[in-house]
This record gives C-alpha cells, structure tokens and sequence, in this order.
C-alpha cells in the first residue's frame, strides 16, 4: 500500500465528512460561532489580569497573546483532525474497533479520517485574530524564517496534541472508556502553555519541559520570535527546532498505539 | 408534592450512581484549579499594584469554585435532551403532574447530586495541602449557606431556562451552547468578579449569573459583609423568579406549537 494511495483514501475520508457537516448549514454556523464565542472569553481571563497587574514577570500582554494564539492555532487543528481518536472509548465499548481491523487499511488511517470537526474552525479564527493582533502591536520584522518557525510550531504543536488524544486513546484498549483526565492535559494544557512556561513554579515548569513538553512548541519558538532572552539559557539555533520535539511524541504514541492494537480484545458485543 | 420529591431522589440516586466519572472529574478539578492558582501566583509576585482582593483569599476562591463547579448550568440534562430529540417527550406530558416543575425536580438532582459526590473531598483535599481556608467568621459562614441555597435555586431556574429552550432547536444546541461560556465569564468561575474593570463590573452585579460563584464566595471570605445578606439573598432570588416565569412562558408557548418527532 504506497503513500499516496493512503493519503487519496484519507482525503476521500475527509471531503466525505465534511460534505455531511455542510448538511445542516445553519446548526453549522450556530456551533462555530458558539465555539468562537467560547474560546474568546480563555482570552478574556488573559486581558483582566493584565489589565490589573500591568505585567508578569517581564512579559507584556502582545507577547504573553502571541503565545497564546500559538497555542490555540495549534490546538485547534488537532482538536478537528483526532475527534475519531477522541470518540474512541465508546467505539470499544461497542465492540465497533473489530470492523475497523478487517479492513485493508492501517487503523490510525480509519480513526484519523473518520471526522474533520468542522466547527473547530471558531477556535482557530480566534488563535488566529489574537495572534495577528499581537504580531501588529509588537511590530515584530518578520522574515521568511520567522514566518517558517510561526507554522513550524503550529504543526508541531497539532502534532504534540494529537499525540496526547492518541494516549487517551490507547489507554482505551485496557480500561474500556476514554479517560476523561488527559481533557486536563489537553485543555489544561492550553491553559498552561498560553503563559511563559517560567512563570510557574519549576516542578510545574519541569512537567511541561520532559513529560509533556508542550512547552516546546509554544514557549521556546515564541522567545525567537519576538528575540528575547531566555530565563533557562536555551540558545537560537534549538529555539528554532524545538517543535520538532511535537512530531517526535506523534510518533512515539503512534507506537504504543500499535502495541495497543496487538493486544485489543474484543467485547465481543 | 411528594411525586415531585420522587423524582428528585429518584434522578439522585441514579446520577449518585456515576463514581468514576466523579473520581476522573476530582483529578480533573484538582490539576485546573492548580493552574488558576499558579497563574494568579506568578501575577502577584510580579506587580506591587494594589489589588481588589489578596493572594490567599483569590486561592480559597478558585477552590471553593472548583469544588462546587458542577452546581453551576453549565450543561444540559442529557436524558431530557434525548427525549426531546427522540420523541419520548410525549410520554412526559402524560404524567400526572405540572410539566415545569417535574423538569424543575429533575434539575435540583442534577444540581446536586454530583456535587454531593465531589465537593467533600475537594475541600478536604485543599484544605490539607493547598491553602483553602476556612470561612471568616460565624456570620460569614452562615451567609455562605444562605446563598448556597440561593446559588442553587437560581442554577435550577437557569437550567430548566435552558432546557425548555432546546424544544425550539431540536438538535439541543442553540442556546445550550453558548450558555456554558456566559455563566462561566459572569459567575467569577474563571476570574474573581473584583479583578474585572470597575464599569464591567458594574454590569456584572446587575446579570443574574454572580449570584451562583461570586456571591457566596466572597460573603464566605468576608470580602463583602454578612450585613449585605438580604440584598445579595434578594437578588438571587428575583432573578430565579425572572427565570421561571419566562420558562413557564416558553413551557406553554412550546407545548401549544410542538411537533412530536419519531413514531
């Protein structure tokens, strides 16, 4: 089975699956907006606190936004692309992964093509806007580098967060249900990382570095960026790389993913 | 009378029957106030600025609001929502009781049950290891009570607001969808009320949602006074009956035009 092949199947899963969200045209629009208007008021919390405490340990509101719409961007398009991951535990427990397996496809092919959550879009318009407003008000002098490291560490950061739906996911394979508590490593997450990781205390700081290292998708492309100084002494040239720390974890959950399937026994219902 | 406390301990027990759920939602509670706090902690050791409230008071604030998060209407009740997408909603209006209140029963179940199950242990937790601290004084505890009772009563009348609104939108999402974000933003849950720009404020006291967090919070700090009691008890209280009343509204305006999906 080559590539392409794979890829045209996954296309065909995703015009698929969009041609059925655009059926209902109206509740389509309802749900985007209703997500737009959720994930603005995150960034709500982010303007009152700056605008009482004026700045948090030597950063200002564009820098600490830029981060933010970073990291939102970022979560958005994992969120809309792994929704099949994500529903996976009910799947188990209807015995519904034994369909899956019979076919001549790769699993995480099926699961990842199985919906591209359309109205995940309201998130991303808003990662987007906040990051754009903050790039203007920083005057930052893009060249074509920074503009390569800003979706570098977009698609880092998909990939980082797809990788912890992928554990979630995995996890399924023995207990049965979706863990709800990596929704705080995900949404928890994006809260965490929507700051500089050095404002927290260090084992905090440390847990977002080694064991779930979102920070290297938000916090250390950000500081080369907007060219500031790093408080943990990080050099240019790995700020620059440091998202590659994101498809790295992609593939390492994708192998304990295969692990998984290997020993997934059926309910048998 | 007593068919209504029926239903209620009968949706009691059956949500009673959700532990693990409640266990994943305890760690869940525990990591997020944790970054709340940690935040607020990072912005007060770098301004010297004069703030609304103090270090240890926001922290008890963020736990008590984690603690009692599920009180909040921040989600529809699944099962009343299935049956109006599937029809059984029928089977409802045979009962032989007042539709409204029925709703309304199952409402203070789902209000409470899964915060019987959470907010023990929560407090506990955080007051052993992350500096939740215990009321001000006697008089502020008693407040706190007070307009607990009033937080859930306003939480049941938003809810079944909600609720009734899904029999015009019948895939359920409509105003359910955006209701979670404004309770969230206007009730303090995600920031203390006080931190707010003053003229936001001013408008924040007015809505009805400071009444389900920000209320009883701060009376249970003695960041408002015990004395404020009536009013703020008062203001509860009106806004729940501005709730039901346009609930029942909807209620008959509903019932008169509805459409029985399913067969």
């Amino acid at each position: 089975m080559n590539i392409f092949n794979n890829l045209y199947v996954y296309f065909r899963f995703l015009e698929i699956s969009v041609r059925s969200q655009l059926q209902y045209r109206l509740s389509f629009v309802m749900l985007t907006a209703a997500h737009f208007l959720v994930t603005v008021i995150e960034f709500v919390t982010v303007l009152v606190l700056f605008d009482r405490f004026g700045s948090l340990k030597g950063w200002d509101l564009p820098e600490v936004a830029f981060m933010y719409g970073l990291v939102n961007i970022a979560f958005s398009i994992s969120d809309a692309a792994t929704r099949g991951f994500d529903a996976f535990g009910t799947m188990v427990k209807a015995g519904d992964f034994d369909r899956l397996l019979i076919r001549p496809r790769s699993t995480v092919l099926q699961l990842a093509g199985q919906e591209l959550t359309l109205r995940r879009v309201g998130r991303f318009l808003q990662g987007f806007a906040i990051l754009i407003w903050a790039a203007n008000a920083m005057e930052i002098d893009w060249t074509a580098l920074k503009v390569g490291l800003v979706i570098f560490a977009v698609f880092g950061g998909a990939a980082l967060f797809a990788g912890l739906i992928v554990i979630q996911a995995t996890i399924a394979f023995w207990s049965t249900e979706s863990l709800e508590v990596m929704n705080s490593l995900t949404y928890g997450g994006v809260a965490v990382t929507s700051y500089p990781v050095t404002i927290y205390r260090s084992w905090f700081q440390n847990f977002f570095i080694y064991v779930v290292p979102l920070s290297t998708i938000s916090y250390f492309p950000t500081l080369a960026i907007l060219g500031k100084p790093d408080a943990l002494g990080t050099g240019l040239a790995f700020q620059y790389l440091s998202p590659l720390i994101g498809f790295g974890f992609l593939a390492l959950t994708l192998q304990t993913w295969r692990f998984g399937v290997k020993h997934y026994r059926s309910t048998g219902s | 009378m007593s068919g209504y406390r029926a239903l209620i301990s009968a949706r009691f027990r059956t949500l009673l029957q959700y532990r693990s759920a409640a266990i994943a939602g305890f760690t869940t509670q525990v990591f997020f106030g944790l970054i709340f706090v940690l935040i607020f902690e990072a912005f007060f050791e770098s301004s010297s600025l004069p703030q609304p409230m103090s270090y240890p008071e926001v922290v008890t604030y963020i736990w008590l609001g984690q603690a009692f998060i599920m009180m909040l209407p921040w989600n529809v009740d699944r099962d009343l929502q299935a049956l109006i997408r599937s029809g059984g909603v029928s089977y409802e209006l045979l009962r032989p009781m007042d539709l409204y209140t029925a709703w309304f029963s199952r409402a203070v179940a789902l209000r409470t049950a899964p915060v019987a199950l959470r907010a023990f242990p929560l407090l506990l937790i955080t007051a052993l290891f992350f500096d939740l601290t215990a009321p001000e004084s006697p008089a502020a505890a008693m407040a706190f009570v007070v307009t607990m009772i009033g937080a859930i009563i306003l939480s049941c009348a938003i809810t079944n607001f909600i609720s009734i609104s899904m029999m015009w939108t019948v895939s359920g999402d409509g105003i359910a969808s955006f209701a979670p974000a404004i309770v969230m933003m206007f009730s303090g849950m995600i920031v203390p009320i006080p931190f707010f720009p003053d003229w936001i404020q001013t408008i924040i006291r007015i809505l009805p949602f400071s009444g389900l967090v920000d209320t009883p919070y701060r009376l249970y700090l003695g960041h408002l006074p015990a004395s404020d009691l009536g009013f703020l008890f008062a203001h509860q209280i009106i806004w729940s009956f501005a709730f039901i009343l346009l609930g029942r509204w909807m209620l008959n305006r509903g019932l008169r035009r509805m459409t029985v999906q399913g067969g």
